[in-house]
């Protein structure tokens, strides 16, 4: 169980004015479920991934896993605790490899075979990209697919998600929504948050949280919480060709 | 052949050596051949003054490799060495070079190896070389290979050039001359740290149509370390060349990097690429939040990039 109590994240802007992005947040993912997190833009969205996975540090609150402080832990720390973390933008390298990413990302050596379980859970053929390198010649959608898998090779307690749908084309998008389905279904005692504003991704949700100005506006359940959002910057569709 | 630890260690780092290896080969150990092999289509002869090596490979031969690797552990050793490679049309062959320099003591220890090679007609080669250095004297470890490399019409090159480690000062000048249809792919791995200095120059000039070259240099600067690379690729006819050099620059280091590209046909088409800059902050934290530390998820991106 992942709790935020009270979090607030301020930046300095250039004029030397202080700008809350967050501001006195409180939600409390639970155990096996699928959260997403919505809101317009500039809500504070990515901010708020990025506060639970360490790279940025609150101003103000306390984040508690499973009862534990985790405030004041770094990055690293917090991933061996049990938070992965999916990017919006794919970091790209020179000759670190598909393979090499999974490896670190599992902790241990693990066989062509173990990595391949990750890549096709993904939707990758493993033979075609275990051993490339994960740098600019992946296409956006094979990037954030390998990203996806990188986080599932880490079998975190908490994984978040940062817009996965951000920056592919949409006959990747159909792909993602397929395995976020997958991922749905083999939650098991881990926990999910996703932070997106599609329709499609939200329709796969357990909780709904929407994020505005900086704070939770609206959480419950997605039965009471997605009718609201029809229509909405929050909910976004797809092309209606695509469905 | 009697090698102490510090020796094998070299042998290892520089050619993958853990026992003496099939096929032909020249040790050559603090200044004197040790221990030589050849065989039926690979002839190693001492060059009559003394000065290096001559190796001459058959025509035809297929699937044979020659290892010549250069061990130096006694402090104070300078040597030139002049190592000439033959190799006969249509042949099929891997060479393994290298040298280690263990330096323990106050002098300096340098290695010159001035390689030659000619490829002939339809010839194939596998060059690889790396260098090494290790002790804690403060005499320096020096290393300044000169290779030359005279490809014959369709014949083939790649050579994989590395120095990761240890090596005080080195100034690498590879030249390459080549004929129709012949092809040359390089690519060299370079680290340097503490105070070293590394200096890489090369020039591969396309002399008649079909030629091919592509060299590529991946390197990182560590510490307060200084880099050049200087590659210049020219073109007298229809040809073919792209040179990159792809440095990642840490702490203090400095790197100068100068590619250049001399046409003198216009159906010479030639590129060059050049990039410098430090491990990206969102490569680091991407590496971080799959568990490792700031200083793992560096040396995982070191490895990977020089890999």
């Amino acid at each position: 169980m992942l709790e935020l109590k009270n979090i607030s994240f301020s930046v300095k802007s250039e004029d030397g004015k202080t700008k809350d992005i967050i501001r006195n947040l409180n939600l409390t993912v639970k155990d096996r479920t699928f959260t997403v997190i919505t809101g317009p833009n500039g809500s504070g969205k990515t901010t708020l991934a990025k506060l639970i996975a360490g790279i940025e540090k609150p101003t103000g609150g306390k984040i508690l896993l499973d009862g534990q402080d985790i405030t004041d832990m770094d990055i690293t720390d917090r991933a061996k605790a049990g938070i992965g973390f999916a990017f919006q933008a794919p970091v790209r390298f020179k000759g670190i490899t598909v393979y090499d990413l999974l490896r670190i990302a599992s902790g241990k050596k693990i066989t062509p075979s173990a990595a391949c379980e990750y890549l096709s859970e993904v939707g990758l053929c493993a033979r075609d990209y275990i051993s490339r390198e994960a740098n600019a010649s992946l296409s956006g959608g094979e990037i954030k697919r390998i990203e996806i898998a990188t986080v599932l090779a880490r079998q975190s307690r908490l994984s978040v998600f940062d817009e996965p749908e951000a920056g592919i084309d949409l006959w990747s998008f159909q792909n993602l929504i397929r395995v976020f389905r997958s991922m749905r279904e083999k939650i098991n005692d881990s926990s999910m948050i996703i932070i997106s504003h599609q329709e499609r991704i939200l329709e796969i949700a357990d909780e709904i949280a929407v994020l505005a100005d900086g704070t939770i506006e609206k959480y419950g359940k997605k039965e009471d919480i997605f009718p609201t959002l029809i229509g909405t910057e929050a909910a976004q569709e797809t092309c209606t060709r695509l469905r | 052949m009697a090698l102490n630890d510090i020796q094998k260690k070299i042998l290892a780092e520089v050619a993958d050596l853990h026992k003496v290896p099939m096929g032909a080969y020249n040790f050559r150990i603090n200044g004197a051949t040790e221990s030589r092999n050849t065989t039926a289509n690979i002839d190693i002869r001492s060059k009559a003054d003394g000065s290096g090596i001559d190796i001459h490979i058959m025509p035809g031969t297929k699937n044979e490799s020659v290892h010549i690797p250069v061990v130096l552990s006694k402090s104070g050793l300078k040597e030139t060495v002049y190592n000439d490679f033959y190799v006969g049309e249509g042949a099929d062959v891997t060479i393994v070079a290298g040298c280690g320099i263990d330096n323990c003591g106050n002098q300096d220890s340098q290695h010159d190896g001035i390689h030659r090679f000619f490829v002939e007609r339809g010839a194939k080669v596998r060059y690889v070389e790396k260098h090494y250095g290790s002790g804690d004297g403060s005499g320096k470890r020096i290393l300044n290979p000169v290779t030359e490399v005279y490809m014959d019409e369709d014949s083939h090159m790649e050579m994989e050039m590395a120095q990761i480690k240890g090596v005080d000062s080195t100034v690498r000048s590879t030249i390459a001359e080549m004929k129709k249809g012949s092809s040359l792919i390089v690519r060299e791995r370079l680290m340097t740290h503490g105070v070293q200095n590394a200096v890489s120059t090369y020039k591969v000039s396309l002399l008649e149509e079909g030629a091919t070259a592509d060299v590529v240099s991946r390197s990182v600067a560590r510490d307060s370390s200084t880099q050049k690379f200087d590659a210049c690729i020219a073109g007298f006819a229809p040809c073919k060349g792209h040179t990159e050099c792809d440095s990642i620059i840490m702490d203090n280091g400095t790197i100068l990097a100068v590619p250049s590209l001399e046409a003198r046909h216009v159906d010479a088409a030639l590129v060059h690429e050049a990039a410098i800059g430090k491990i990206a902050g969102e490569q680091l934290i991407k590496l971080m939040t799959l568990g490792l530390t700031e200083h793992e998820a560096e040396e995982e991106i070191i490895n990977g990039f020089l890999a």
